[in-house]
């Protein structure tokens, strides 16, 4: 069942993913990414993060993706060609990514790791996290709390006419 | 045939890579500094996967701390980035990144 339902998450989420890059209309592209986003939480929860996934279905799948498809309707884009670059660089570099990859694939299989933890029922709830975040990670926690105020105010500042 | 049905740690790795694999493609490829920008949500989401594999592999929930670090750098993330498109197509018309070249001239 958990085999069946990662694969069947995983198939959809790089289909979806592959559609996202190589759709025309950046509103089927934003949807796209949105169904991957999904699927990720899915597989969140099978490796039992049930607080991340949540939280990445509220935050990515909808906040930020609101965000996007609200500026691609704001920005009235009109459906055109498929904009590819055909650049030089393009190429070496997308060389050196394959080179990349194959030796991240090859480390990973390589690698032994050590067996799989024994967990308690509750890993991963938001009561673990919330304990995390205010003990351990409190300055970060705080840090993340300006950065996003910063981004808040910048935000503003920038997309605005006249202040 | 036990890699079908036995998922391990390793699925999730090679799955990560791949997605993250298929942002970089994005970002190379396309013009369209939206579809740019989503490319690298979808990079940054491979990453989270790798820590949330790991932190199950290793029964640590500091790795989920992390994620949701990265989750919120990318809200802010998103929000900056959007906003500067949003004043790029005022002035230029275009979220076309190839056509941003005033500093180029």
């Amino acid at each position: 069942m958990e085999a069946l339902m990662f694969w069947i998450l995983a198939l959809v989420a790089v289909a979806m993913a592959v559609m996202m890059i190589f759709h025309k209309n950046p509103i089927s592209s934003a949807l796209s990414l949105i169904v991957v986003l999904f699927c990720t939480a899915g597989l969140y929860v099978i490796l039992d993060a049930t607080f991340l996934a949540v939280i990445q279905v509220m935050v990515y799948a909808g906040a930020i993706m609101v965000l996007f498809v609200f500026v691609i309707m704001l920005l009235n884009l009109r459906r055109e060609e498929l904009g590819l670059r055909r650049h030089k660089a393009v190429k070496v570099i997308g060389v050196l990514f394959c080179i990349a990859l194959l030796a991240q694939l090859v480390a990973i299989v390589s690698t032994a790791l050590p067996a799989v933890a024994e967990i308690s029922a509750d890993f991963g709830t938001i009561e673990h996290i919330a304990w995390l975040l205010f003990t351990k990670y409190m300055l970060a926690f705080q840090a993340a709390a300006i950065l996003l105020l910063a981004a808040v105010v910048g935000a503003v500042v920038i997309a605005k006419r006249r202040i | 045939m036990s890699w079908l049905t036995q998922i391990t740690t390793n699925h999730y790795l090679v799955l990560a890579a791949v997605l993250f694999m298929l942002g970089t493609v994005g970002v190379l490829l396309r013009k369209n500094g939206l579809i740019v920008f989503m490319c690298i949500e979808l990079m940054l989401n491979a990453a989270n996967l790798t820590f949330i594999a790991f932190a199950r592999q290793l029964g640590q929930e500091s790795a989920h701390v992390v994620v949701f670090f990265v989750m919120a750098v990318a809200a802010a993330e998103a929000a900056v980035g959007l906003a500067i498109f949003v004043a790029m197509f005022r002035q230029k018309k275009t979220v076309y990144v190839d056509e941003a070249t005033t500093l180029k001239h």
